[in-house]
């Protein structure tokens, strides 16, 4: 019984081990751009800035403006996004994944013997964790030294924060599953700009990057709840805020996890159609 | 003439990516888009900023993205800048017995910029309907001037922002802050980030010049000298002289990359 069991856990391990190990290598690679995040982090803290100014000139110096969120709230939200924007950003792609389609260079990868949705999943997600990882912290210690009316505030609980780590890492992984989608589509477009261009804005828009989700009209907040958008940055932020707490919280997590799986799922299944129909012209 | 030339040969091969080209136009405009249907929507919740109404804010808007899309169209060349140098091809506009802006110039023109103008075309229009004002002949002359002002002041920022490639090699990433960042920072009225940053967008990158200041005017709000007001987006495009001189000695300085 028990050798059974042990024998599981090592083909388990040696399964997963080739996509731990992308994950890694990606995301050394990924800390050697130390002077691109610096400018980075200059970039992002001026925008923050901007967005900031901008809210609290609209609620207009008084803190709470009846219905709609607190400007506090908002301006914490301004600050994550700029902290964590290379987590959640849907726009963000691997040329060089691109460039292997486009080239037919993906005819390499294809004779390993690993699943190639993924290896790309895994190496996706290492991009977006490693890139803000260099980043986040000086965005968020700037963030947190502000005057008080435009600075940060911490999170209301411990337990606040706890959920806002994991919401914020299950919220990538939806974005991933999300941005898997470019690359089936450059399978079959086999252009690199389009599908990028086409989901950049609208999805910046959707994810509440733009402008925040609680500050959109409650129409458009009822049909976004219907689709993955709202869970990859808005739900993190807000869980931050204490915006939504306890059961709610874990209610709209189980709802985010339910995204990755489903994201997941029909990501590996059209990767597995769009590479069934593949023809590798020599070369 | 020769200008010409160069932007019947891009567009020739601007046509050889035709689906391309449209994929960039929808995505250039729905940025466009996205970014004004947002203020529409804080205007919707709020209904004023800080004493600003949403015609006004519009105005400010339209104007930044015409301008902005305009010089990207035209000076593409000086945005993109670093890539001339990198490569070595700066080396060969400098061996050519034509004028060095022109080549530069006409080394990119990127047409596919024309989305967000349309865009910000058809919201300026709308701004203009609902400011509530009398459209005489001196106000509709402002008008045009801000924007021929705010493509003059961004050819400007590009120009400094080419010129320091010369030490740099590599686009800097700051410079962002300058260009995107001040369209950003523009497209809502200048007043509302506070006074320093206020003066240095009016006093050292005079992006108020060719956009709170007129509307100011436009909108009857200007105090003291109106004609000073009126005038500013002329005034504001002598910064692109400083700017010119820069170049101009970046140029006289450069010792190529090697190749």
């Amino acid at each position: 019984m028990s050798a059974v069991k042990t024998r599981t856990m090592s083909t388990i391990k040696d399964i997963v081990r080739p996509y731990v190990s992308m994950f890694r290598i990606q995301f050394i690679g990924q800390l050697q751009y130390r002077a691109a995040a610096w400018a980075g982090i200059s970039t992002q803290f001026f925008f923050g800035f901007v967005f900031v100014m901008m809210y609290s000139a609209f609620y207009g110096g008084e803190a709470v403006v009846v219905g709609v969120p607190s400007l506090q709230m908002i301006i914490s939200y301004q600050w994550l996004k700029q902290a964590f924007l290379m987590m959640v950003v849907l726009w963000s792609q691997d040329s060089d994944l691109l460039n292997q389609i486009v080239s037919g260079h993906v005819a390499y990868s294809l004779c390993r013997p690993v699943d190639l949705y993924s290896l790309w999943a895994s190496r996706l997600f290492a991009n977006r964790v490693a890139r803000c990882a260099l980043r986040f912290a000086p965005v968020l210690i700037l963030a947190f030294l502000l005057p008080a009316p435009y600075g940060m505030i911490p999170p209301p609980n411990f337990g606040s924060g706890l959920l806002f780590i994991v919401s914020l890492l299950l919220g990538s992984l939806v974005a991933v599953g999300m941005s898997m989608f470019v690359y089936v589509l450059t399978f079959v477009t086999m252009s690199r700009e389009g599908a990028r261009l086409l989901i950049g804005a609208s999805a910046d828009f959707a994810t509440g990057l733009i402008i925040p989700i609680p500050l959109m009209p409650d129409w458009l907040q009822r049909a976004l709840a219907l689709t993955p958008f709202p869970y990859v940055a808005d739900l993190p932020f807000r869980i931050y805020a204490g915006d939504i707490a306890g059961a709610a919280a874990g209610a709209a997590m189980g709802v985010q996890a339910f995204w990755v799986i489903t994201l997941g799922i029909t990501g590996w299944l059209a990767f597995r159609a769009v590479l069934r129909r593949t023809v590798v012209q020599g070369g | 003439m020769i200008y010409f030339k160069y932007i019947r040969m891009q567009l020739r091969s601007l046509a050889q990516y035709r689906s391309t080209f449209w994929f960039i136009i929808m995505g250039q405009s729905l940025t466009c888009a996205a970014g004004f249907a947002s203020m529409t929507m804080m205007f919707d919740r709020f209904h004023t900023m800080a004493g600003w109404t949403y015609a006004e804010a519009a105005l400010c808007y339209a104007a930044v993205f015409m301008a902005f899309s305009i010089t990207e169209c035209v000076a593409r060349g000086f945005d993109s800048f670093s890539r001339l140098i990198v490569s070595g091809d700066f080396d060969r506009l400098l061996l050519r017995p034509r004028a060095l802006t022109l080549q530069v110039l006409g080394s990119s023109f990127e047409l596919t910029r024309l989305g967000r103008l349309i865009v910000g075309g058809t919201i300026l229009q709308f701004a203009a309907r609902n400011l509530g004002v009398a459209w005489t002949a001196d106000k509709v002359i402002v008008l045009i001037l801000m924007i021929l002002s705010g493509v003059v002041i961004f050819f400007g920022v590009f120009l400094l922002g080419a010129a320091m490639c010369f030490v740099t090699v590599e686009g800097l990433e700051v410079v962002n802050i300058f260009t995107d960042g001040g369209r950003e920072i523009a497209s809502y009225p200048l007043p509302i980030y506070g006074k320093t940053a206020l003066r240095f967008f009016t006093f050292i990158i005079p992006y108020g010049c060719f956009n709170y200041l007129p509307l100011l005017y436009l909108v009857g709000r200007a105090d003291g000298h109106a004609a000073l007001y009126a005038l500013s987006p002329l005034i504001g495009m002598l910064f692109v002289i400083p700017c010119a001189f820069v170049w101009k000695a970046g140029v006289r300085r450069y010792l190529s990359t090697g190749n």
